[in-house]
């Protein structure tokens, strides 16, 4: 498997940064930013990474279903992620989380019709000082209202 | 010892080795710390919060089993806060742990249901749903049932690290998490059924024993695995004169709990249908069942018949039969015949080692040296497909102790996961890759050669030449293939003084007796005879047998009583486990003719020509109460001058999941094959 220049060029850097026979730290790092640019986190793209780290494709396997950042199947555009933790929680996190799925009018890791925008109810982000909190894609927004989320929604139909 | 620290544990001053762990602390003086994920040997994990433990001036309960004792801990370990945080613990394990004890194989030997006895987390607060999976089928031999699976990774520990095989893992987190086998919805691996012994519950479970019996109803049986060479114990879990299980969770024998495939469910062969059980004579192209009393009145009279006239016998003799019946056997040959072409398949070329190593005292290796030594260097042979255990050995050496691993083979070898160095070299170069480490080797503190059957004659010589030249303490296990491939060799069915050697048999045109006990020779090959009368003794109507004039249905290895030599020079003992109808052991049936022919060769009972062997064998003078109970006693080949041996010497190349001519009458061996492990494959 191949990808882009750049990617290649980091993946090589990374391969680096750790000690001598501990190729396998790469393995969270490579596989977001693969999947960024490979759309999802597909089993070939797991052989890839096995390979490239020296270890058996279980282990990324492993890895791929502990953390709920990678996806199996690719998520929209833009990838809303609303806390649902225990400090959002108090403060409306649930309620902004079941507000996303119906202005949406999809459910816990779906992607609208269009394909164009995916939700997801993630755990804590670290950023309880703030909650309740959205990601969406890399982007952190704090204090979030549904009236703020219909915006940051909108705004992103907009943007397309 | 080296540094120590006091501390109390239960008001019991104990003094411990600095940094060792509470858990092991405490064991060590009679104090149980319960723990599931816990696993001596394994590396840690602490996800099962089982072994909490009260540790004074700390404000929460500690986690026993990676907490290093510390000089001045004062240690609870039954204080009622203890109690109650291992009730919660079991409590919050048994969410979703179903309460179907009654029908898991795991009842009446689980780890959590002795808890659970012992605590008393008998009523749940937890009153939502409880998560179900269905049960999945991951091999022939491994099932597996997700909802009792309490995640302490046991599996996933000891099929990574200790068979270094790494078919387990765990997918998803929290309530989901799941043990994932790693080809999606099915294992490859060795199929060893490490996993099943080792899991604390019923979560997996060995497809040959599920819902066959339950543990209490069985008689534990130890005996020797038949299989190869390498000796491990295997506990025979019997019912009814028929063999449930094969596993060795109580740890006695050389090998701890380690068994591969063919140790933990190959005893299948035991019950195939197409065993022999009356003994058949050849009646033109087809045989028929005869008496044991015909048989043996027809066999002594041409035995005695042939001897009188000063004909040929060849006998061969077998790599799985006891050391008394191997011992028997070639009394009977020289003393009874009159005969010396007496041989063996012979499987490493143990003549011209014992004879290299005449005169040196501590040079042969045993099982557990491979587990202590410094370095450890395999030379051409595929261990953990062909010595399973021993590459176990090895590999919780490189593990334990950081041991030293280095590989000189035809090709990959899963050594090289933990080598040093691995050398690739052509079949015959051996010897010039193993030149090739003397640097490294001559480094080491001492050292530990294991060599295939691709060294032999001169090779054996210049390997020990080479070994004396490191300048370091040197041991050797030259490999050989089967459960009593050594002891074989030892007792003497080897062609000395002159006698025929396998091949030689075959290939006369005069031989007037062939008797082959326990020996397929004829797999590949045809007598050039064509007038011997011949008498097979086996357990199936091998190509062999087919050739025969009498055949005898003998018993397998766990239907006898005796002792077998492991590939180490290591004597153990067999116990009987089963019976099977109208079959004899071999020693009874060589007796039982040389009481026909009117032969004074000694009692016919293994304790008796046991106590022959020791008396007469050389480094066969073994302690008794070892080999009596249960443990395995070195033998000492002090100046075991042995002189060239004609005859060829080849291992049969079998691999994990094959075993020689038995392999094909075990129905898990051949619902397995998977695993191509193709390196030395014959």
């Amino acid at each position: 498997m191949n990808f882009s220049p750049q990617l290649e060029e980091k993946f090589a850097k990374m391969l680096t940064a750790y000690p001598e026979g501990r190729k396998r730290s790469a393995v969270v790092p490579m596989l977001i930013y693969a999947q960024d640019e490979v759309g999802a986190v597909t089993p070939e793209l797991i052989d890839e990474v096995a390979r490239r780290c020296e270890v058996p494709p279980l282990q990324v396997d492993e890895v791929v279903g502990y953390y709920s950042m990678l996806h199996r199947k690719p998520m929209g555009k833009y990838h809303v992620q609303v806390c649902t933790n225990i400090s959002c929680l108090l403060v409306g996190g649930m309620e902004l989380y079941e507000h996303a799925c119906k202005k949406l009018g999809i459910g816990h890791k779906e992607v609208t019709a269009d394909g164009q925008i995916s939700l997801e109810e993630v755990e804590c982000m670290g950023a309880c000082s703030w909650a309740p909190a959205v990601e969406i894609n890399y982007d952190f927004h704090h204090h979030v209202t549904p009236e703020k989320l219909d915006q940051l929604i909108d705004g992103l139909r907009k943007a397309q | 010892m080296a540094e120590t620290v006091n501390l109390t544990i239960n008001g019991q001053a104990i003094q411990a080795e600095k940094g060792a762990l509470l858990i092991e602390v405490a064991r060590q003086n009679g104090i149980e710390i319960p723990a599931f994920c816990y696993y001596e040997g394994l590396t840690l994990q602490a996800a099962c919060r089982m072994c909490l433990v009260e540790v004074e001036k700390t404000p929460k309960l500690q986690v026993g089993c990676t907490l290093p004792v510390a000089d001045g801990m004062v240690v609870h370990t039954e204080s009622d806060t203890v109690r109650s945080a291992r009730k919660g613990t079991l409590e919050f394990l048994l969410t979703n742990h179903p309460l179907d004890c009654p029908v898991c194989d795991k009842g009446g030997e689980c780890e959590l249901q002795d808890m659970v006895f012992r605590y008393g987390a008998g009523e749940s607060r937890f009153t939502e749903r409880k998560v179900h999976v269905d049960e999945q089928q991951w091999s022939p031999v491994v099932y597996f049932d997700a909802p009792r699976c309490i995640l302490c990774y046991r599996c996933v520990r000891v099929c990574n690290e200790g068979m270094g095989v790494g078919a387990l893992g765990v997918s998803n987190r929290g309530v989901i998490s799941e043990i994932v086998p790693n080809r999606h919805d099915y294992l490859e691996c060795d199929e060893c059924g490490a996993c099943i012994d080792i899991c604390p519950v019923g979560a997996l479970t060995s497809g040959s024993y599920r819902y066959q019996t339950r543990p209490w109803e069985m008689t534990h049986v130890g005996t020797i695995c038949t299989h190869c060479g390498d000796g491990c114990r295997t506990t025979l879990g019997v019912r009814d004169d028929k063999i449930m299980r094969g596993n060795n969770r109580d740890h006695s024998g050389i090998n701890g709990e380690f068994l591969c495939v063919k140790g933990r469910y190959a005893f299948d062969f035991v019950e195939h249908p197409e065993r022999l059980q009356s003994p058949m004579l050849r009646v033109g192209d087809t045989f028929e069942p005869i008496s044991w009393a015909k048989a043996f009145e027809t066999i002594a009279e041409t035995f005695t018949a042939v001897k009188a006239r000063g004909g040929k016998f060849g006998i061969i003799g077998s790599n799985h039969t006891t050391n008394e019946e191997n011992f028997f056997l070639q009394k009977f040959a020289r003393q009874g015949l009159g005969t010396k072409n007496i041989d063996h398949h012979r499987t490493g070329d143990l003549g011209t080692f014992f004879d290299a190593l005449s005169g040196k005292v501590d040079a042969l290796a045993t099982a557990g040296d491979l587990y202590t030594t410094k370095a450890v260097l395999v030379v051409g042979a595929d261990l953990a497909q062909q010595h399973p255990f021993l590459s176990y050995q090895a590999r919780a050496n490189f593990r334990h102790h950081a041991a030293h691993i280095y590989a000189v083979t035809a090709g990959p070898v899963r050594e090289d996961h933990q080598a040093v160095a691995s050398v690739r070299v052509a079949a015959g170069g051996e010897l010039g890759g193993v030149e090739s480490l003397r640097d490294k080797l001559k480094a080491e503190g001492d050292l530990v050669i294991v060599f295939g059957d691709g060294i032999q004659g001169e090779g054996v010589r210049k390997l020990v030449a080479f070994g004396d030249s490191l300048g370091i303490p040197v041991k050797y296990v030259c490999l050989v293939d089967y459960s009593n491939s050594r002891g074989a060799f030892d007792m003497g069915l080897i062609p000395r003084d002159g006698g025929m050697s396998v091949q030689q048999m075959l290939g006369a045109k005069d031989l007037d007796v062939l008797w082959v006990v326990g020996a397929n020779p004829l797999k590949n090959a045809t007598l050039a005879s064509p007038n011997a009368f011949v008498v097979v003794q086996d357990l199936f109507m091998t190509e062999t047998a087919r050739t025969a004039d009498i055949v005898l249905p003998a018993a397998s290895a766990y239907e006898k009583n005796g002792t077998v030599t492991n590939v180490c020079g290591e004597v153990q003992k067999l116990k009987q486990a089963v019976k099977v109808m109208g079959t004899k052991t071999d020693l009874e049936i060589m007796g039982s003719i040389a009481k026909e022919m009117k032969l004074n060769l000694g009692i016919w009972l293994p304790d008796k020509v046991f106590g022959e062997i020791r008396k007469t064998v050389q480094g066969y003078d073994v302690p008794l109460p070892v080999v009596d109970t249960g443990g395995a006693a070195p033998t000492m080949p002090l100046n075991g001058r042995v002189p060239a041996l004609p005859g060829a010497i080849q291992s049969a190349g079998d691999t994990l999941f094959t075993s020689g001519s038995m392999s094909r009458y075990s129905k898990i061996l051949n619902a397995v094959i998977e695993s191509p492990g193709g390196l030395y494959r014959r």
